[in-house]
């Protein structure tokens, strides 16, 4: 099977802590992935150096066969949603001005409309970004994520802040680009029931990888769990 | 008359395309910073009998890049660079000025424009810069807009953010020291900031921001030259209270909701 991305011995150090121990993973092409690990177990430093963010890591990432430190082609194969995209509130351009940043190149205008109209938003298409609610906000971000058709698509926790209804249409629409456009999934979440029901495999993050394999065998060991949530209810009262 | 009114034109395009970028990159008074920069090339083109503008370019770009490399290179806030860089070009021109013995009349038209005194060399120059900025940013149209809406997520496309940053600052370095003629070094930011605060008031997307912007700039640019010119007064001051008009009324219209928000 084709590899998506491959990590291997990922260390980060940052003067006071280490945010990553010796992290080693492979995702194959069509997996999604759920990543789940306590506040600060380095889930954003995995993903900002899997970005091109933090280039100051020990090991090697590659993305498609391709070690990302030779080659910088394979940030036009993925989409990134971030957790929470911070833009002026009023910054003067429509959805469909943000949509167009993601693409690529001019020629492909008409996959603007085309996705718009996959995620629901089109009779959006001519609002401020900063006039919609914070839901259709998070879908105008996919839908940049998604206009250049990428092979994989990275999402960071971007369900926080979010009203239940959105948060629904949101996994449907994840799970429907993964089953039918075959387009492999990264996912950071805090939330374990939604990783139970979408993720087929689960990454299991603080500073060091304690779990990665098959979503069934994360959940039916109930020892595996009840580590992970013992360790966020830990971080969560350090936390306070 | 006709010469103003050309430059006037494309100095008020310039201005606000670049400005709108500056504007909302946070950066309102980087253009006043590098114009009072330009105030210490214009000193040391004046001492050293060289045309002042071309030293204007070369020491205003240059310090505007090194300020631009210093911020990033130790951390410093945009604003303490920004009030860095604008007192030392001042204090350069002053010193320079000092030693030289003074030149009062010349730096009086750097300070405060001498548009009607354009000349057709001068004209062809602006003009070309011009064309060549506009003809830059509709080439990089994608990665000066991503970049100033969100600049994580334009690394995350592959967008080159800090070759592009500089690039703004280059252009930026290159309009003041082109405007300065119209309005002098005082009055530079205005024009880079007054009719782009207004546009993004009625713009929806970002090209309509920009054609408002531009309008509202060459309408000011237009009417204070002929105001000016009509009643014998400064340029300069006439087309940055135009503008403020164009603002202030905008801001009316907006609050008393003719203006709605959608």
């Amino acid at each position: 099977m084709l590899k998506a991305v491959e990590i291997k011995n990922l260390s980060v150090k940052y003067p006071d802590v280490k945010a990553l121990d010796d992290v080693s993973f492979e995702v194959n092409e069509g997996d999604f992935l759920g990543i789940i690990g306590p506040n600060g177990a380095g889930k954003s430093t995995l993903f900002a150096s899997m970005l091109n963010l933090y280039t100051d890591y020990e090991g090697t990432i590659k993305f498609f066969g391709q070690d990302i430190r030779k080659s910088k082609h394979y940030l036009k194969q993925i989409g990134y949603v971030p957790q929470k995209p911070i833009f002026e509130k009023n910054f003067p351009v429509t959805v469909k001005d943000v949509v167009r940043m993601g693409l690529q190149s001019e020629s492909d205008a008409d996959r603007i409309d085309e996705i718009l109209q996959q995620l629901w938003i089109h009779e959006l298409g001519n609002r401020r970004i900063g006039e919609l609610s914070g839901g259709q906000q998070q879908r105008v971000f996919i839908a940049k994520a998604l206009v250049h058709k990428p092979k994989l698509l990275i999402l960071d926790e971007p369900v926080t802040g979010i009203d239940q209804q959105s948060i629904e249409l949101f996994y449907s629409i994840l799970r429907e680009l993964n089953s039918k456009q075959n387009i492999t999934i990264i996912w950071s979440s805090h939330d374990l029931d939604a990783v139970n029901k979408l993720a087929n495999h689960v990454a299991c993050l603080n500073r060091t990888l304690f779990f990665h394999g098959e979503s069934e065998d994360f959940f039916s060991n109930d020892d595996l769990v009840k580590q992970y949530s013992e360790a966020s209810m830990q971080e969560h009262m350090h936390h306070h | 008359m006709h010469r103003a009114l050309i430059a006037g034109i494309a100095i008020a395009i310039l201005c606000s395309v670049v400005g709108l970028f500056l504007v909302l990159r946070r950066y309102s008074l980087f253009g006043d910073a590098i114009a009072h920069s330009s105030f210490g090339g214009v000193a040391v083109g004046l001492l050293a009998g060289v045309y002042p503008l071309w030293t204007a370019y070369v020491v205003s770009i240059v310090s505007a890049l090194v300020i631009t490399r210093v911020k990033d290179r130790f951390n410093i806030s945009g604003d303490a660079s920004i009030a860095v860089l604008l007192s030392s070009g001042i204090a350069v021109g002053l010193v320079i000025i000092g030693l030289s013995g003074g030149f009062t009349l010349d730096i009086f038209s750097f300070l405060f424009g001498s548009i009607l005194l354009v000349s057709v060399d001068d004209v062809v120059l602006i003009l070309a810069l011009t064309g060549g900025i506009l003809i830059v940013v509709l080439l990089l149209f994608r990665e000066l807009l991503y970049s100033t809406f969100n600049e994580e997520q334009a690394k995350v496309s592959g967008i080159p953010v800090e070759k592009i940053n500089y690039l703004v600052v280059f252009m930026a370095g290159l309009t003041v020291v082109t405007s300065i003629q119209l309005v002098g070094v005082l009055l530079i930011s205005a024009l880079f900031v007054i009719p782009n605060v207004s546009a993004i008031m009625y713009g929806k997307g970002f090209k309509q921001t920009a054609i408002i912007s531009i309008s509202f700039s060459i309408f000011s640019v237009v009417a204070g030259i002929l105001v000016s010119y009509i009643f014998d007064i400064t340029p300069a001051g006439t087309i940055v209270l135009i503008s403020i008009g164009l603002l202030a009324g905008t801001m009316g219209i907006k609050s008393t909701g003719l203006l709605s928000k959608n």
